[in-house]
């Protein structure tokens, strides 16, 4: 038995830890830790709820569009507003060329450094030297397409920024639509971008996933766990939000259920925070809330000296179950990949896909009106509660808004990290990651690249996971709209 | 250098990408005579990370040129094969060779709870190695400091009320100069732009908030494309009209910082106002906190007696925008005490300027005073 600390796992969107008891080579046990705090929901409070889109882009770098989308959401909710078609399909078009981003990036830059040999150069040294298995003609292939890749995601910003303002953290995702007119020559300059991407992904990507799931085969044995998934739907059809392209859904055991918000819980029995009434280091965010609308009347607060805690982020399950999301399970749900769920199965939907929004994205700017409008103006409501369902690139992401004297009363935030990395519960069930990596090959435990590979698999971001919810209430509110 | 025969030669290779020519020639234009090649390392502290992307959203020079050409990109977390302890390792090498040569960048804000506890970069002889230990020991031994974004350069979105993980800035927690490169997320060309003078020249001259002047020298308003409107009096009344949006919030009057020159992404193909939306203020030291509510204007408080003109409706924008935000901070205006930013929008413009008449900060704060008394 030998415990293995990799701290700081790097090349994921911010820095966390993972240990590990290995015994005869194997992983027998293992915790995953997320080692930073901010308490975003506990600074949105007072403030206009308008603003929440653009603030709560700043939870995340790298998918600051899924959350100024969930935000955007939940205040129509909220306000009883539906945006106009064009600024539904601009916004979808804004969230699905930040996903190419997204994925093109965590492909190549975050994960393939675990597969394929890097330059004698910094930052690619130092690093790991073992188990590189790509023959040197399609490790520099494949190193090749890294560089090509960086151009590719320069290139899907360049669409965000074309009809979002900039990239991260797009101006134009807004409550009431969006703001940029779908004008000929920018529909133009963001097709021809989306075609060279496109292009990319259908000779470049699509070929290095399977050389890679050839070469590295093994790994679809490895970093295996139940068919348990969750997924709350992205990029609505139409302005009305009857369907979404990619369905909202419930994976138990490999059986698809319909998605039952009451089955929603969260425990924090090893996250370091505490119910408000508890002691806690500071008191900061301690603060009840009134309880007027019988609502996550719990508040907790951050106690990072807290027994038997180990990380910032809490553990949500569904019925119970610990529940993973990403393209893995987005596929699963809608029919279209259900090779099994594994570490190559994880990037080998990833990449699948990329390629299947890429494609959506192409038919949606057909969906473009010119000349038709893209902002609904709206009043903000005096008293309201608004709930913003939509998927990050590596999950389910919800955001819960109640408004109170035309002010935000409380903020919620469910991450798809807090899902995927989540924490062990009061039943001592591991999390999604946590319960991947048993039984995880560790051949050299001086270089647990095996670790890396599963996790970074997730596409785990922790600075979207840390945050604030009520404990052992159903969120029972939700709304799920497909 | 690359001689242009062989950059034609490389370009007209079969198999190989036009863009990948392009980096090799750019590299070595970078390199040119400039020998030096400093190692850098990139600190993420309580971060997003949107600044390394940002960061590598750059176009000419690309990524690639920059830590071939530039730099000696030791350490980032985003990009860096290295993790654990050997990750780590590469902060204590750098230390130990490269004492006073090496430029220490700090993402995100550096949060202060729990001696540091709230942020864990790694760990050292089994230890928690907090943000708070390794942005003082590395910065105190560096070459040059640099806060990318504004959470690092002034405390940010994490940094504002109430401030959960007592987050604060670099140069609060750092006794020594640090250059100050805000912008939420930092623009490439801001902090490349950083890099190269700090390698070439040296330190950029510097503003009094410690930024680069070549880039915050001067208000988004005195640039914006769209000043026309403002100055005939046309504005939108909601996002997406294409006219001033002054009324829906802008803070470009009191935003330094060259967005409408620059734009955002490659091809500097777009920014806020461009894309019908108001400037936020993301690189000023009072964003988000003074800047929100981002869409509020508040055109219903006069000041009588007064002219208005640009400067002066800008520096009341955001003494006026402040409003909104909450008792914690009406307390400060009542007090007389102004928004950083908006002082700076009420100082003299630069010589060479139009001089404007500035508006009396008293005004100002007597008028929101009563404002405050009629709403309670």
């Amino acid at each position: 038995m030998k415990k293995i600390t990799i701290n700081p796992v790097t090349r994921a969107n911010s820095p966390f830890m993972v240990e590990a008891v290995i015994s005869q080579g194997k992983v027998v046990e293992a915790r995953c830790s997320v080692q930073f705090f901010r308490g975003f929901e506990l600074i949105l409070r007072d403030r206009d709820p308008r603003d929440a889109s653009y603030l709560t882009e700043r939870v995340c770098g790298i998918c600051s569009s899924a959350h100024g989308t969930a935000a955007a959401y939940a205040l129509e909710d909220a306000a009883g507003v539906r945006p106009p078609h064009n600024g539904n399909v601009l916004r979808n078009l804004i969230l699905g060329a930040d996903l190419l981003q997204n994925h093109i990036r965590h492909f190549y830059l975050l994960s393939l450094p675990d597969y394929v040999r890097g330059p004698d150069m910094h930052p690619f040294v130092p690093g790991y030297s073992k188990d590189f298995r790509l023959a040197g003609r399609d490790n520099e292939a494949m190193l090749q397409n890294y560089y090509e890749a960086l151009e590719m995601a320069r290139l899907a910003h360049e669409m965000v920024a074309l009809f979002g303002a900039k990239a991260p953290f797009p101006h134009s995702i807004l409550a009431g639509g969006s703001t940029v007119a779908p004008t000929a020559d920018v529909v133009l300059n963001f097709r021809s971008k989306l075609k060279k991407i496109n292009d990319f992904i259908a000779n470049r990507m699509i070929v290095d996933v399977h050389t890679l799931a050839e070469v590295y085969a093994d790994y679809y044995t490895i970093g295996g766990r139940t068919a348990d998934m969750l997924v709350f739907g992205i990029f609505p059809r139409d302005q009305d939000d009857r369907a979404r392209y990619f369905s909202c859904g419930a994976l138990l055991e490999g059986q698809v259920h319909q998605v039952n918000a009451q089955a929603i819980n969260e425990d924090l029995s090893h996250a370091w925070y505490e119910h408000s009434t508890a002691a806690n280091d500071g008191g900061i965010g301690a603060e009840k809330i009134p309880n007027n609308k019988g609502m996550l009347n719990e508040q907790t607060a951050p106690n990072r000296e807290k027994k038997g805690a180990y990380s910032w982020v809490k553990a949500p399950r569904y019925n119970g179950r610990a529940v993973e999301g990403g393209p893995l399970a987005r596929l699963w749900i809608s029919g279209d990949y259900r090779h099994g769920v594994s570490t190559m199965d994880r990037i080998m939907a990833r990449v699948l896909e990329t390629q299947k929004v890429g494609q959506l994205m192409a038919g949606w700017l057909e969906e473009l009106r010119p000349g038709e409008p893209v902002y609904k103006p709206f009043k903000v409501p005096h008293e309201a509660i608004g709930v913003g369902l939509t998927g990050a690139m590596r999950g389910p992401l919800g955001h819960w808004l109640r408004i109170e004297k035309g002010r935000i009363a409380d903020y919620r935030i469910i991450t798809p990290t807090a899902w995927n990395m989540s924490p062990r519960d009061a039943e001592g069930q591991p999390g999604p990651m946590e319960q991947s990596l048993l039984n995880t090959p560790v051949a050299d435990e001086n270089e647990p690249i095996e670790i890396s590979r599963v996790v970074r698999s997730f596409d785990p971001c922790s600075a979207c996971a840390t945050h604030v919810i009520a404990p052992g209430k159903s969120l029972r509110e939700f709304i799920i709209s497909v | 250098m690359i001689e242009i025969n062989k950059f034609k030669s490389i370009i007209n290779k079969g198999g190989l990408a036009a863009s990948e020519a392009t980096n090799q020639l750019v590299g070595s234009l970078l390199a040119g005579d400039k020998k030096k090649h400093p190692p850098v390392l990139w600190l993420g502290t309580n971060t997003c990370a949107g600044d390394s992307i940002s960061f590598l959203n750059s176009l000419d020079p690309g990524y690639r040129a920059i830590i071939t050409d530039l730099i000696d990109f030791r350490y980032n977390h985003f990009v860096m094969s290295a993790e654990g302890d050997m990750a780590t390792g590469v902060l204590q090498d750098i230390l130990a060779k490269f004492a006073g040569e090496y430029i220490l960048i700090v993402e995100g804000t550096v949060p202060t709870r729990s001696n540091g506890l709230y942020c864990v970069l790694g760990q050292r002889s089994g230890e928690p190695y907090t943000a708070l230990a390794a942005v003082r020991e590395l910065g105190m031994a560096a070459g040059h400091v640099v806060a990318v974004g504004t959470c690092a350069a002034f405390g940010g979105p994490y940094a504002a009320q109430p401030n959960p993980s007592g987050g604060k800035s670099v140069q609060e927690v750092l006794n020594r100069k640090v250059i100050n490169v805000p912008g939420c997320p930092v623009n490439p060309g801001w902090i490349v732009g950083t890099l190269a003078h700090l390698v070439w020249y040296g330190e950029p001259e510097l503003d009094k908030y410690n930024r680069p002047t070549l880039f915050y020298g001067e208000t988004i308003h005195n640039l914006c494309q769209r000043r026309h409107y403002f100055d005939s009096g046309i504005f939108a009344s909601q996002p997406g009209e294409p006219w001033c949006m002054y009324k829906v919030g802008c803070k470009g009057p009191v935003t330094f910082a060259d967005c409408p020159y620059r734009q955002w992404n490659g091809e500097h193909i777009n920014w806020p106002v461009k894309a019908n939306t108001p400037c936020i203020g993301c690189v000023s030291p009072e964003f988000p906190e003074h800047t929100m509510p981002f869409f509020e204007h508040l055109p219903d408080i006069h000041l009588p007696g007064i002219t208005v003109n640009a400067n002066r409706i800008g520096a009341v924008t955001g003494t006026l925008t402040a409003l909104g935000i909450g008792s914690h901070l009406a307390v400060s205006i009542i007090k007389g005490r102004l928004p950083k930013t908006v002082k700076i929008g009420l100082a003299p413009s630069k010589p060479g300027l139009e001089v404007l008449q500035t508006t009396p900060v008293q005004v100002l704060v007597d008028s929101i005073k009563k404002k405050l008394k009629k709403k309670h």
